[in-house]
């Protein structure tokens, strides 16, 4: 299962008029190109199916885009939307109508690897069948407790409901497994660590030392919140963005008021705006400060583990002691920010956010000359740009593989474009250039937390209400652990009609087997703990 | 790479010294929201309007909290017309209303709780919550309680989590590989009543209906202090100054019964 490299990159830059033009010229009538939801970004319908895998490929990896996510709607037709990101011209849609009667799509995933998740989760929830696609099947709804055929997601299915006849009660077994003498595979979980790892089960093979298949099977926390959503008003779902995925709640939050103000065109007030990057950033700075904790950890160098541990834990009382709740629920609202602060609380919030770093630097600098922690760091887990970049690798992870990748700075969201930072990347992409990257941004984060703050001018907090109206937008943010893209469609009801969230950890899931396999069983645990994933976020 | 002996012995001990003395640092808890006397019936109507879970109700002119539903939104803090008065404490842990009164395992448990932890479905705060109590400020080892990586040798089952579908066949198989006795603690709202998440086809609405529960942890999430003190009373070694002063309690009509204990 090793990811060959992708084929010699021949890419060119592309704006969206050129891209346009391109796309206009390679595929004539088959893709046409719609200006739906204003002009900010290209939109391409797939009029003819058959064109649909070479536009991806077009895109992927010629036109230099990186695969953002797959939305599948179910209206009076399918409505399949495959976003990409390019650096050059921002986001770009492509579009694939389908009757409803329609069971199979043509699969992407072999020339966009990436897809190759969200095509599997697809199938499992929607019914769909991805014409040569090689492994469906068991994902998101685990084959142990859930019968096949049952489709969650489509309209039909009623999220209520909680009996079910027919379920298999035997145990899941692996149908692939390394053989060969003296071969074994270890699982791993979903209960491990004590429980204090969240719930997700490993399968590692060996023939001896080296893993030479890891397995992840995630879902145990999959929660259906995208389902749920579905006819709840936007104040219910907003808590349900919240609370999906506590460890960056307040990234994906924003993200949702974000497509919430887009669609029903919310204008922020630049107050909330610069509020909303200092809480973003000591979200990031906290979240960074508790992955560099499990990294001292999976090292076992204990003075470390507890000098992290006690920057996580300062900085979760700061944020309490500002905003009042530790992970910073219940602050955002679509249009701005519930709550305003004085300025004794933001002074208060740079003092905490100085100590922090403070902190952070002796711990950067000491770990630096501790050769038995780096040891277990330097060329371990390492992921090569190539394969980043096959994978589409999101934030700190893709970053420290040179992947030098950044919505804050490809697509500026809530003011960023008027604040100084540094994307930080590294080349090595093995662990300890992961830490280097984590530690560089949690810096960047203090310098940015001390302009938005010391820029705030009194105003406004929250925009005006507006009457809500049936669209759809996507709003994104750089959340700690890479791009996160929250998907809301309002229906005529004015409820929620179809709510995606696009999760940064479900893509690094997917690219932790590339850095785990021809590595040594001890290192798995850190490997993965400078990956710093969540299976929740992934999970929804 | 001496210098980490020299950093660890500079730093000194930074552990609370809760529950010796009460912890008052700021930020430690988030608090919450109490029972609050309104001058009108129409007040106390509107201050409870503003809860997107229920957990709010108006008796004449006065907001009743009932905490097993609190998802710490703030909703009724900030920006409200009628804001509930919100206390800074953090004992609020309580005996399960289903089974009553908790009996604390007792003396041989006292200075040695080994803890199973369980994510079922957790959002990752209230796991988090738990991982903080291994942390050098709240050091939890000094009382004895450790955080064990089987179930065999388990005396508690803390449970993190609506209880995911996915997830109840390994959190079942937790519980019965447990020897007895054994105590349920259901930390956070999500493993109480579910949550925002609720009852669904993936979501079973909390811990309760799939195991019994002993001791109940409200909050989202529960800081570490009131995890702390949740173990504390399962230990039987809980001051009865630890407990919530009955002035500031939920009347005992509505919302967790707080259950002193032995």
């Amino acid at each position: 299962m090793t990811v060959s490299p992708p084929p010699p990159a021949q890419q060119r830059m592309f704006d969206t008029t050129a891209l346009a033009t391109e796309v206009a010229r390679r595929f004539g009538t088959a893709v046409t190109r719609t200006s739906e939801n204003g002009g900010a970004a290209s939109w391409f319908v797939v009029e003819d199916r058959s064109a649909l895998v070479p536009l991806c490929r077009f895109l992927f990896s010629e036109a230099g885009c990186g695969f953002a996510g797959m939305i599948v709607e179910e209206r009076n037709e399918w409505n399949l939307r495959y976003l990409f990101l390019n650096p050059g011209c921002g986001w770009v849609y492509c579009i694939l109508r389908l009757p409803l009667s329609t069971r199979t799509v043509p699969s992407i995933s072999v020339p966009v690897h990436p897809a190759d998740w969200y095509e599997r989760e697809a199938e499992d929830l929607f019914g769909l069948t991805f014409q040569g696609h090689p492994r469906l099947g068991d994902f998101v709804l685990h084959d142990q407790v859930w019968q096949e055929g049952l489709t969650p997601m489509r309209k039909a299915f009623d999220a209520g409901q909680t009996q079910f006849e027919l379920r298999p009660q035997q145990d899941w077994r692996p149908t692939l497994v390394v053989q060969d003498p003296g071969a074994f595979a270890m699982p791993v979980g979903p209960v491990y660590e004590g429980g204090i790892g969240e719930s997700v089960h490993f399968l590692l093979e060996t023939v001896g030392e080296d893993v030479i298949r890891a397995v992840p099977r995630l879902f145990y926390n999959y929660r259906g919140v995208e389902k749920i959503a579905e006819g709840k008003s936007l104040w219910d779902v907003l808590l349900l963005a919240e609370r999906f995925s506590a460890k960056s709640a307040f990234a994906h939050s924003l993200a949702y008021c974000q497509a919430v103000e887009t669609a029903l065109h919310l204008e922020t007030p630049p107050r909330a705006r610069h509020l909303r990057v200092a809480l973003s950033e000591l979200e990031r700075l906290r979240h960074h400060a508790g992955v560099i904790n499990g990294i001292c950890r999976s090292t076992a160098l204990a003075v470390s583990e507890s000098h992290a541990a006690i920057i996580e834990e300062k900085l979760l009382r700061a944020s309490a002691a500002f905003s009042g709740h530790r992970y910073l629920f219940g602050l955002n609202t679509p249009g701005g920010l519930r709550r305003d602060f004085d300025s004794e609380a933001t002074s208060a919030l740079l003092r905490s956010v100085d100590d922090a770093l403070q902190l952070l630097e002796r711990l950067e600098q000491r770990l630096s000359y501790s050769s038995s922690f780096l040891d277990r760091l330097e060329d371990v887990g390492v992921v090569s740009p190539a394969s980043a970049r096959h994978l589409n690798l999101l934030g700190p992870v893709g970053r420290a593989s040179g992947l030098r990748r950044d919505v804050r700075r490809v697509c500026p969201y809530s003011g960023y474009q008027h604040f100084q930072f540094q994307v930080a990347h590294e080349e090595e992409g093995d662990g300890y250039a992961r830490l280097r990257v984590l530690f560089a941004e949690a810096r960047q984060s203090a310098s940015l937390i001390h302009q938005a703050i010391e820029t705030l001018e009194p105003g406004p907090l929250c925009a005006d209400p507006v009457p809500i109206r049936a669209a759809a937008a996507l709003g994104w943010v750089e959340a700690p652990i890479g791009a996160a893209g929250h998907w809301v469609s309002f229906g005529r009801d004015g409820t929620i009609e179809r709510y995606r969230i696009l999760s940064p950890s479900f893509r690094n899931w997917m690219g932790l087997h590339v850095a785990v396999e021809d590595f040594a069983f001890q290192d798995f645990p850190i490997i993965l703990s400078t990956f710093g994933l969540s299976a929740t976020e992934c999970d929804r | 790479m001496s210098f980490w002996f020299w950093h660890g012995l500079r730093n000194g001990i930074q552990s609370t010294r809760y529950p010796h003395a009460p912890e008052t640092a700021p930020g430690v808890t988030p608090g919450r929201p109490v029972d609050t006397q309104f001058s009108s019936a129409e007040e106390a109507a509107e201050a409870a309007a503003v809860c997107p879970t229920g957990a709010i109700h108006a008796e004449s002119a006065r907001a009743v909290v009932d905490l097993r539903k609190c998802i710490w939104c703030q909703r009724c803090r900030f920006g409200c017309p009628r804001p509930l008065h919100w206390e800074t404490s953090h004992t609020w842990a309580a005996g399960s209303a289903a089974r009553g009164a908790a009996s604390p395992l007792g003396s041989p448990f006292g200075h040695s709780l080994h803890v199973m932890v369980v994510d079922a479905g957790d959002c990752g705060a209230c796991l988090n919550e738990v991982k903080q109590l291994n942390n050098p400020l709240y050091n939890i080892h000094r009382l004895g309680i450790f955080f064990t990586p089987t179930p065999r040798a388990a005396d508690v089952l803390l449970v993190v989590g609506p209880v995911s579908e996915n997830m109840k066949g390994p959190l079942l198989k937790t519980y019965e590989a447990m020897p007895e006795p054994k105590r349920v603690l259901a930390a956070g709202t999500c493993a109480i009543t579910g949550g925002v998440f609720g009852r669904s086809f993936m979501s079973h609405g909390g811990v309760p209906s799939v195991l019994p529960v002993d001791l109940e942890i409200p909050g989202d999430p529960p800081p570490p202090l009131a995890i702390l003190d949740a173990l504390l009373l399962t230990a039987g070694r809980a001051k009865h100054s630890t407990l919530s002063n009955p002035e500031t309690a939920p009347s005992p009509d509505h919302g967790p019964r707080l259950v002193k204990l032995p």
